[in-house]
Order: C-alpha cells, then sequence, then structure tokens
C-alpha cells in the first residue's frame, strides 16, 4: 500500500469534469510533479488532496487512513500556495510558528523548530521582518519554512515558482529538492512548467482536460511519450505523419520518400502513425548525406546550441545542434539530416487511440 | 513645457477643488469662528465689531453643556460599536457571496443612502412609537407597551440603521484587498474556521475597521436630523442645540460657540483614537 493513494477521484463543478477518474499512488518520500497546461485539472487535484474542494467520487487515502471527506484544518498538511499566502500582519517567524502553536507546542520548544525551520532555508537574519519587507524569492522560502516546520506527512506544492524571475526560479529549483531530499517529506508538486517538473520530480503525472494521460519517470515521459501531445508539451518533437507499411521484427514506417525502421511495436500495417524526432536527436551532416536533404530555412542562436528550422520534402524539421565550436550553418545552405534508428518513438496519428499504446 | 509650467501644473488641476473648499467651508468656518467671539445682546442681537470670551465661558461653566456633551459622545460611541459588531460581519459574509446575491445585498446595505434622512427619521417614529409596530408585536405576546420614541434607544437604533454603510464600505474594501489564499494556509495549518477569523482575517482589515468607525463616530456626533426627530424636544444632542440656540433663541453666537467645541472635541477624540489603533497596524499593514 503506498503512502498516498488517489483511486478514482473525480471533480465536477456543476456538469462540467474538471478532473476525471485520478488514479496516483505516491510513495513515501517520493517528488511527484503534476505537470500540465492551466485548465488542466492539476490544481484542482491538488486542492482536493488538501482538503480545499470537495471530491465529486472517489477516495484519496494517507497512510492508510480514508481523508477523503476530512476537513482541512485536520490533515495537517504543508502547503505552498501559488501567491504565498503569507500572514502580512505577522513576521517572519510568527508566520512560520503559527502551525506549531496551532498544534499547542510550547513556546520553547516552538522557538527552536522555528529557528530551525528558518535556518534551512538560510532566513535565520530575516525572522524579525514582515512578509512586505522581503523580496519574492525569500517570501517563497518563507512559505515553504512554515509548510515544512510542521513536519506534514505530505508537502503539497501549488507552482511553488511561477511568481519567480527566471534565474531565481532555477536557483530555487534545485534548492527546493536539496531541501526535498534532506527532510524527506513525500511532496507532490503542480506546475505547467516541462522543464520545472522534469528537473526536480521523482515522477510526473502528465495531465491533459482532466486527466492523468502518463505517470511516469522524467526521463521516460520525455524519451516515450504516449501521446501527440505529451510529446510536443515536454519539450519539442519534429512530428512526421506516416503510414505502417510492415510489421515484423521492426515496424516499417512510410513517410511520403522516406522509409523508416522503428523498434514501437503494437501498430496494425497501413496505420496512420506519427513519427517523433527530437530536434536534438536530430543531426546535419553533409550534403548528400543522412536519410534526409533539406534547406536551411532559419537559424536561432541559442547560447549553447544553434536552433536551425530545415526545408525538407517531408516538412520542415527543427535540429538542435551544440554550439561546439564548429562554424555554424548559414540560412539557405543545403544540409542533410540523419538520427539514429532507437531515437525515434512511433505514436498513433489519431488521438483517440492514444490509451491502448504501451508505454 | 518648461520646468517652471510644470510645476504649476498640479496647483492648477487641484485649483477648482480648492476654490470649492474655500468658498464653502474655510470662509464658513471662519466666519463661524469669529461670530463665536461676538458680544450678544438679548435686546439688540449680534454686535459686530465688539469681542468676547463670554459664551465660551457660559459652555465651560454650565453643567448643562456637560450633559448634552457627554450624551452626544456615548450615543456616538455606542453607535460607532454597535456599527463593527454588525457591519464587520456584514461585510465578511457580503464579501463570501456570489454575484448576482452579492450585488443585490450591497445595494440593500447601501438603500439607506439612497433615501432622505428625514423620511428614514418619521419611519423609524413610526415603528418605535406607541402605537408602532414594535409595541404592537411586543403587545401580541403580552410586553410592553415599551416607551422608545424620544429616548436615547431610538436615536441609537436610527443613527446605527444610516450609519451602518460607511462602516460596510470600508471594512469591504480592506476584505477585497485580502489574499483568498491567507485563509486555507491558516487551515491548512491546523487554525480552526474561528481561529483563522480572529487571527487572520480581523488583523487584516483593522485599518477598514478603524477608518468606518472613526467616520460613524464623527458622522453621529454631528448628527442632526435624528436626534432633533427621535430624540424629541427634551433630549438634546449638540448638533440640535446648536439648532435651537440659531432658531429659537437666536443667541448665534452661542450657537456658534457650541459648534466649534463640538467640531475641536470631535477633532481630538478622533485623532487620539486613530493615533492609539493605527499605530498598532501600521507597521505590519502599511
Amino acid at each position: 500500500m503506498s503512502f498516498l493513494q488517489l483511486t478514482g477521484v473525480t471533480k465536477y463543478y456543476g456538469t462540467t469534469c474538471a478532473v476525471s477518474a485520478m488514479n496516483l499512488s505516491v510513495e513515501k518520500g517520493e517528488f511527484v510533479s503534476l505537470l500540465g497546461p492551466s485548465g488542466c485539472g492539476k490544481t484542482t487535484t491538488l486542492q482536493m488532496v488538501a482538503g480545499f474542494e470537495a471530491v465529486s467520487s472517489g477516495r484519496i487515502e494517507l497512510d492508510g487512513q480514508d481523508i477523503t471527506t476530512a476537513k482541512a484544518n485536520t490533515r495537517g498538511l504543508g502547503i505552498v500556495f501559488q501567491t504565498y499566502a503569507l500572514f502580512p500582519h505577522m513576521t517572519v517567524a510568527d508566520n512560520v510558528s503559527f502551525g506549531l502553536e496551532m498544534r499547542k507546542m510550547p513556546k520553547a520548544e516552538r522557538q527552536e523548530r522555528v529557528a530551525q525551520a528558518l535556518a534551512l532555508v538560510h532566513l535565520e537574519v530575516h525572522a524579525k521582518k514582515y512578509p512586505r519587507e522581503l523580496s519574492g524569492g525569500q517570501r517563497q522560502r518563507v512559505a515553504l519554512a512554515r509548510a515544512l516546520v510542521i513536519e506534514p506527512p505530505v508537502l503539497l506544492l501549488d507552482e511553488p515558482l511561477s511568481n519567480l524571475d527566471a534565474k531565481l526560479r532555477e536557483e530555487m529549483q534545485f534548492e527546493l529538492r536539496q531541501i526535498q531530499r534532506k527532510v524527506g517529506t513525500t511532496t507532490i508538486m503542480v506546475t505547467h512548467d516541462q522543464s520545472e517538473a522534469m528537473s526536480i520530480s521523482d515522477r510526473v503525472v502528465v495531465m491533459e482536460g482532466g486527466r492523468a494521460t502518463q505517470i511516469d519517470h522524467p526521463h521516460r515521459v520525455y524519451e516515450h511519450p504516449r501521446t501527440r501531445f505529451i510529446s510536443t508539451f515536454v519539450g519539442k518533437a519534429n512530428l512526421l505523419e506516416g503510414r505502417v507499411v510492415s510489421v515484423g521484427s521492426r515496424t516499417r514506417v512510410e513517410i511520403g520518400p522516406l522509409a523508416v525502421d522503428v523498434d514501437d511495436a503494437g501498430f496494425r500495417p497501413g496505420a496512420a502513425v506519427l513519427l517523433s524526432v527530437r530536434p536534438e536527436k536530430a543531426q546535419l551532416v553533409a550534403a548528400g548525406s543522412g536519410r534526409l536533404q533539406g534547406v536551411v530555412g532559419e537559424r536561432f542562436f541559442l547560447g549553447s546550441q544553434w536552433l536551425y528550422r530545415v526545408g525538407t520534402p517531408v516538412g520542415d524539421l527543427m535540429v538542435l545542434s551544440p554550439n561546439d565550436g564548429r562554424d555554424a550553418l548559414d540560412e539557405g545552405q543545403a544540409a542533410g539530416i540523419d538520427w539514429p534508428d532507437h531515437c525515434t518513438r512511433l505514436l498513433p496519428a489519431d488521438e483517440a487511440t492514444a490509451e491502448g499504446v504501451p508505454a | 513645457m518648461n520646468a517652471h509650467a510644470r510645476k504649476s501644473t498640479p496647483w492648477w488641476l487641484s485649483a477648482p477643488a480648492l476654490v470649492l473648499f474655500t468658498v464653502l467651508l474655510l470662509v464658513p468656518l471662519g466666519l463661524t469662528a469669529v461670530l463665536s467671539f461676538n458680544v450678544y445682546d438679548p435686546a439688540l442681537g449680534v454686535k459686530s465689531g465688539e469681542f468676547t470670551l463670554e459664551h465660551y465661558i457660559h459652555l465651560f461653566t454650565d453643567s448643562y453643556y456637560y450633559g448634552i456633551f457627554w450624551r452626544t459622545f456615548w450615543i456616538s460611541a455606542l453607535v460607532a460599536l454597535i456599527c463593527v459588531l454588525i457591519g464587520t460581519p456584514e461585510a465578511y459574509v457580503l464579501s463570501r457571496m456570489r454575484n448576482p446575491w452579492r450585488s443585490i445585498l450591497l445595494l440593500v446595505v447601501l438603500a439607506p443612502l439612497l433615501v432622505s434622512v428625514v423620511v428614514r427619521a418619521f419611519g423609524w417614529s413610526m415603528l418605535l412609537g406607541p402605537e408602532g409596530l414594535v409595541n404592537g408585536l411586543l403587545g401580541v405576546f403580552g410586553l410592553g407597551p415599551v416607551k422608545i420614541l424620544y429616548t436615547e434607544t431610538a436615536i441609537v437604533i436610527a443613527l446605527v440603521h444610516v450609519m451602518l454603510p460607511f462602516m460596510v464600505i470600508p471594512v469591504w474594501t480592506s476584505l477585497q484587498k485580502l489574499d483568498t489564499g491567507v485563509e486555507n494556509a491558516a487551515l491548512s495549518l491546523g487554525a480552526t474556521p474561528f481561529t483563522t477569523l480572529r487571527r487572520i482575517v480581523l488583523p487584516q482589515v483593522m485599518p477598514g475597521i478603524l477608518s468606518g468607525s472613526l467616520i460613524v463616530f464623527g458622522l453621529a456626533a454631528s448628527s442632526f436630523a435624528i436626534p432633533g426627530l427621535l430624540g424629541g424636544r427634551r433630549l438634546k444632542m449638540v448638533a440640535t442645540v446648536v439648532y435651537d440656540e440659531y432658531l429659537h433663541e437666536l443667541n448665534w453666537p452661542l450657537g456658534a460657540a457650541v459648534a466649534l467645541v463640538l467640531l475641536v472635541a470631535n477633532l481630538a477624540v478622533m485623532l487620539s483614537y486613530n493615533r492609539l489603533v493605527e499605530g498598532r497596524y501600521k507597521k505590519s499593514l502599511g
């Protein structure tokens, strides 16, 4: 039995279904991210776990106990809100201390625990300040300390980094993960940022239209996306429309003039499919060699990489090349494109059949 | 535009308001102040050009006026207190409602402002009179009749009714500024809904409660129509005394002196209250 278990959790607002039959088991100490575009139901799911939204049907169990209908203030979960929701009329120390006070902890012990929590997020010197005197990153840390100090069984993070600027966000990502490892709290984070979800989670739940469409390790989600949506939402992908011509030990797919063999099985001959090629898996080779011939249409300099948009007979393809000291190709220059066989994925062209694809 | 012209722009922009303020407030106030020092002769009326402190000495030595000032301030303080007790929960409930109910009930709260104060006062006198609805209702239960009209109770009831919007609006405004996540945060930390209200919501709407109670106190202390109509001839408040001095006794200087003392006393009470309460919340809430 896993630590936190969601079984068939469903949420209706009137007749609209926000979350549909969500199943998820989270192990103790695990860091799981709910990833998806806005309106996919990820925040609603978190709110139901937190107890702020009633569950329409299904069950939520924590450590073997059914908490589906438990009141929010009896669940004892630590929550970091998107807006941080700090108490503006209390000092940083009082904010952190509030949860302990509610647990009727003696003052001396409380002060010690608050000091520890503030040390964990490097805010000892700001203990006497009010939230409005702090920067965004510092407020974020206060919110985290306030949620962690009560030693919750589960920590819920609602888009915790979305209000920070890019540089700070990256720093906080790693710090968040570090702190989570240190205290070992089971954590669920809601985010719309795929790189954030992938870099700090043990597992990622990709949500789409109220459903969890893939629950996997970040690397698998990236390398083996189950649907067309996931392959483009998580990272970039070139999707080439083709048709299966034969199945055997490998599946042969024809995309216009191009024929490729892939490892993915489970498709019938004649099925319409999409071949997914990640831009960084494709390489530009000398014109005349490789699988496809094309002409560089546009190029973008990204610092560590070049992004080329190459026009080919099967459509425009994105290719990422490392900026490794070699001369970059010019716009209008002819080039060949190649990729290793094992780096392509086959997806059903019709989204409706996505459910049946082996992961 | 040159630097000089740019500097004078704010002055030009505020000129209409300043002119209005000067002509309609500062000038009459100055004239009233001058009037309060004028000598009054019962036979000849106001003697402009002759000055005396007689009216102020009269005011500060006659216990009749002490009683009226004391009544005015305790009634105003009580009205402000009742408005805080009723208006704050009312604003909170309103802010939690969904449209269209919220708009409809907000309109109900504001409705007293849309009706003339005289009409409202007469309405209350009909309700509270010996043959009124309230006494009729008490009669059904075998109680009363109770004398409400022409007592302090009638004045307090009517003033609370009129002043409530001035309490609800500021509290409502500070509730709008409240991050809704804050209440959930308190709940998630194990606070009961009541503790959340007391420890988290209430301190944050204190500035609204403070300004609301100041407005209500100030308006109640200088109110005229309601004490005049519901307090009767004998139960006087300061504003009705001023009216009597001007129109019945024709002793304008004494009326002016009473009015100025009310103004100063009102200011003193409001400023000290403001300093007392605001100081506690300024640091954290800005």
